[in-house]
């Protein structure tokens, strides 16, 4: 039939166009990471760890760091540990959980070779490989059976990285603070956004700048490239500061998870809406076309 | 004086009709508005178009409850109160996204229908015209649009498309900030292109809808063979009863029955697209908040203009300029380029059918390279590709006026 | 369009404006989901006060929803006072610790201004058509069809909580004290 034979050339037409703007010019533009599946293959495998022996070694942690798990607070308040270390060391109670064991127990004897960032503010804190391998099994041990997509994300990159989406600065949630209502001041806003403000300026004087804020990143980058940024962060962006936190496979995708929440919320809405809309205008076409029939009836 | 009974009850058919004139209004606008039989689907371009137009008001206009025209607030208006905070302020956002990206391939299709069958001539030449208003005025719709969200793509198109206007070595600096209202794209820019997406240009666009469909009432459209049909006569068979016999047809219900069939197929297209491919119309690179400190790696503009950007491209900044002018004005010569007598499809025309598809397929090539970077091979493809499609225009009047009459 | 055909069309057409129109009130009901207060809006519609802060007589303006709120301590005298004279204005109060408090939002239940307190004669007049209410804002002159409404509440130690909903402001409600606000 002759219609269908101008639809085939229209659609074809219309194809061709959309590979050339889309897959193919995109295939152009930016370079391909392969990625290897949160292997960390440049690492040597850790041996066995002695959780025990790791628990006593672990006491040397929360110096710096907190475990809530385990009600040890941390020394310092985000801020103050900010302005001594230009970033606020991560609660440790996830570690064991959402990092890969591998990249934790050559992380703790060379944190900056490991992340892959000239300068990492954490000291070597492992004397062998074997006593890394110890405080990994202690951490392991004591971590929750189920972490939220968020707590991953506070842990592994909301201490650099707010979601204003989801209501994350690199300080905590923004409190909820009332003003006075004579003068409309709110004086605790104002007092948590200068702490925020000596926090980020710290931060950015650490990292060379300011992490970019990250609630709606999922729909800037593909899945795909943000997989590929967090297992090695030089493979996509070479020189940056930002270091290699070596998640697992269950920390990368709770990560993702998050970024969906604040950067795509509306994913389940639209799979719920989207076949019934379809079906409707299907059923439309069919009753359309069976009226045009019935009208075209004895034209030709 | 016109007579008005004074018995007709308020509302009735004779009362509406002594005041509105119903009945004529029906005849000449639909059931007494002849179209040829001889036609395709192509010819129902027009009311999908019609249709999409409708899409895109009535999702603009829930956008519009919550869209702030702000420098400071836009992107998170939409990205967030918007995407998800307002009921269903999703799907107003993702059918106006795909329903502004396929506006313009319909336009397209409804053009090179036009390009392919001759119907810009012979007492068209003014449906063409005001139909390329059209496409002006929906050009500016749309990149008035882009700017709305504010993120990295509106700011940097929104430099570089106002920078056209300083031509090149003319430096019109002033008229640059002029259309500005600033050095660069700030709040009176946003604000200012914000009146004219959601104001201006949609009441020229009502306007210029209504010319073209009142430019085509008397010429009437034409058909799948060029063929100049006497509507008095064919209108007289048809309402004899001589249906097989006629080659015509009214506009409702008959013609209206094939055009609500293909917009049934349009909308299952469209609403795949909206539910499960919006990512084309809505740039990725958008998504990231404008920055006046930084240029993002790739810029480019949305596909439809992709051509005409192509064709600035390659050359010296004043060439391009000129150049780029030309091709923006050009399809509005096309009725007094080409010099042919014939009204008929481009396949029985001789050396135009290879006219047709050589600038069709050079202006799929032009869009291709707009996209990539203007570096090695696709420099030089563009290049040729934007040299050619000046040649083309030059030879139109020259093949066509050695077209014999068929 | 030949006439034998015109029962069928018509009911192809009918079948087909019917369809389409079911396809418009799902529309319809995304267009008045959009109209609805946002999440944020309705989430931040609770306020605390800390009913230590308030001082007798004293009348306090505050906000909840982005409306005023008065809240007024009431006297021993007052109490004494109306136990005599209105006794059913006890019930309008609310207790919190030892003190009797007055809460309500402060627009006028006739056309919604905000009436002011009179110190001198113990009471609130609204100006715009002069509506007068009593010490624990019940009304005593029209045209306000009824006392001013108190919000919803629930007593949490000494503060209270407005917007969520406890047993003593039910029982407000079951006893027709107030209107839900
Ligand atoms: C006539 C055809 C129209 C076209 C081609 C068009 C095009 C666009 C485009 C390309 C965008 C940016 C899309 C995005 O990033 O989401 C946009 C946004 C917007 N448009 Fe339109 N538009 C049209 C009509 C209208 C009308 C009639 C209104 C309102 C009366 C309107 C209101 C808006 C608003 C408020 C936005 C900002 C929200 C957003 O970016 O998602 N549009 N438009
Ligand atoms: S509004 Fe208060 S008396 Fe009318």
């Amino acid at each position: 039939m002759k219609e269908l034979k101008i639809l085939g050339i229209v659609a074809a037409f219309t194809l061709v166009l959309y590979w050339g703007v889309e897959p193919f010019a995109h295939s152009q533009m930016h370079k391909h990471v392969e990625g290897e599946g949160l292997k960390y293959s440049d690492l040597k495998p850790a041996p066995k760890g002695d959780a025990a022996r790791g628990e006593a070694l672990a006491a040397a942690c929360v110096g710096c760091h907190s475990i809530n798990v385990k009600n040890m607070p941390a020394p310092m308040d985000p801020v103050m540990s900010a302005q001594t270390y230009g970033v606020n060391p991560p609660d440790l109670s996830l570690a064991g959980k959402v990092m890969d064991e591998k990249f934790f127990a050559h992380f703790l004897l060379n944190p900056a070779e490991v992340t892959k960032s000239k300068h990492f503010a954490m000291p070597p804190s492992a004397g062998s490989l074997q006593d890394a391998a110890d405080i990994v099994a202690y951490f392991k041990s004591i971590a929750p059976k189920e972490v939220t997509p968020k707590e991953t994300y506070e842990f592994a990159c909301g201490r650099c990285h707010a979601n204003r989406y989801g209501n994350w600065t690199q300080i905590g949630e923004v409190p909820k603070t009332k003003s006075n209502i004579k003068t409309g001041v709110d004086l605790d806003a104002l007092e948590f956004k200068k702490n925020l403000g000596i926090y980020q300026n710290k931060l950015a004087d650490y990292m060379g700048k300011l992490p970019p804020d990250l609630s709606i990143i999922i729909r800037a980058r593909s899945e795909h490239f943000l997989e590929t940024l967090v297992e090695n962060p030089q493979s996509q962006l070479p020189g940056t500061a930002m270091p290699r936190v070596g998640l697992n496979k269950e920390g990368m995708e709770k990560v993702i998870e998050y970024l969906e929440e604040t950067g795509d919320p509306s994913k389940h809405a639209r799979s719920a809406v989207g076949p019934w809309v379809i079906l409707f205008f299907f059923i439309f076409t069919i009753l359309a076309y069976l009226w045009k029939k019935s009208i075209w009836k004895g034209h030709y | 004086m016109a007579h008005f009974d004074e018995n007709a009850k308020p509302f009735s058919h004779q009362w509406l009709n002594e005041r509105l004139a119903i009945d004529t209004l029906k005849r000449v606008l639909s059931t007494e508005y002849w179209i040829p039989k001889n036609i395709n689907f192509l010819w129902a371009m027009g009311m999908v178009l019609a249709a999409t137009f409708g899409l895109l008001l009535i999702s603009g206009i829930f956008l519009l409850m919550y869209y702030q025209p702000n420098v400071d607030l836009a992107f998170d208006s939409v990205n967030y109160t918007i995407m998800s905070e307002v009921g269903y302020g999703w799907l107003w956002r993702h059918i106006h996204g795909v329903g502004a990206s396929v506006v313009f391939l319909i336009i397209y299709i409804h053009m090179f229908t036009g390009i392919y069958y001759g119907s810009y001539k012979r007492g068209r030449e003014l449906i063409w015209l005001s139909g390329m208003l059209l496409f002006v005025a929906f050009s500016a719709e749309a990149f008035s649009g882009y700017m709305l969200p504010w993120g990295q793509m509106s700011y940097w198109a929104g430099m570089v498309i106002t920078n056209l206007f300083a031509g090149g070595s003319l430096h019109a600096d002033s008229l640059v900030e002029w259309i500005r209202g600033d050095y660069v794209p700030g709040q009176a820019f946003l604000n200012r292109f914000f009146m004219l997406h959601v104001l201006l240009i949609p009441l020229a666009i009502i306007g210029l809808i209504v010319l073209h469909f009142g430019t085509l009432r008397i010429p009437h459209v034409n058909n799948q063979d060029g063929e100049e049909i006497d509507f008095e006569e064919a209108a007289k068979l048809y309402k004899e009863g001589k249906v097989k016999e006629s080659k015509v047809i009214p506009f409702n219900p008959v013609f209206l029955s094939k055009d609500v069939f293909v917009m049934g197929v349009y909308f299952i297209f469209f609403f795949y697209l909206v539910f499960y491919h919006f990512e084309f119309a809505m740039d990725p690179v958008n998504f990231d908040p404008a920055d006046p400190l930084k240029t993002p790696a790739h810029i480019y503009p949305e596909w439809y203009f992709l051509w005409s950007y192509e064709v600035l491209r390659p050359f010296s900044t004043d060439v391009g300029l000129i150049a780029f002018a030309i091709a923006q004005v050009i399809f509005f010569m096309l009725p007094f380029l080409d010099k042919s007598p014939n009204v008929a499809p481009a396949s029985k025309r001789g050396l135009f059918k290879y006219w047709f598809w050589a600038m069709l397929i050079d202006m799929i090539v032009l869009t291709f390279m707009g996209k990539l970077p203007p570096e090695g091979i696709w420099s030089t493809i563009g290049l040729l590709a934007a040299i050619f499609f000046f040649v083309l225009w030059i030879a139109l009047p020259i093949i066509t006026k050695k077209e014999k009459k068929l | 369009m030949a006439n034998n055909t015109k029962g069928r069309r018509d009911f192809m057409g009918m079948a087909l404006g019917g369809f389409t129109a079911l396809g418009g009130l799902g529309a319809l009901y995304a267009m008045k989901r959009t109209w609805d207060p946002l999440p944020s809006v309705k989430a931040a519609g609770f306020t605390t006060l800390n009913m230590k802060d308030y001082k007798e007589n004293e009348l306090v303006v505050e906000k909840w929803r982005g409306k005023p709120i008065f809240v007024l301590k009431q006297s021993a005298e007052t109490i004494e006072k109306l136990k005599k004279e209105k006794p059913d204005d006890l019930k309008r109060l609310i207790k919190v610790g030892d003190g009797h408090y007055t809460v309500c939002v402060g627009l006028c239940t006739h056309l919604g201004c905000i009436p002011g307190f009179r110190p001198e004669t113990q009471d609130f007049l609204c100006a715009c058509h002069g509506g007068v209410y009593d010490i624990t804002a019940e009304v005593t002159k029209a045209p306000p069809p009824r006392g001013l409404d108190i919000p919803p509440y629930k007593i949490d130690g000494d503060k209270l909580v407005l917007g969520e909903t406890g047993p003593e402001y039910e029982k407000m409600l079951a006893d027709g004290i107030t209107m839900p606000v």
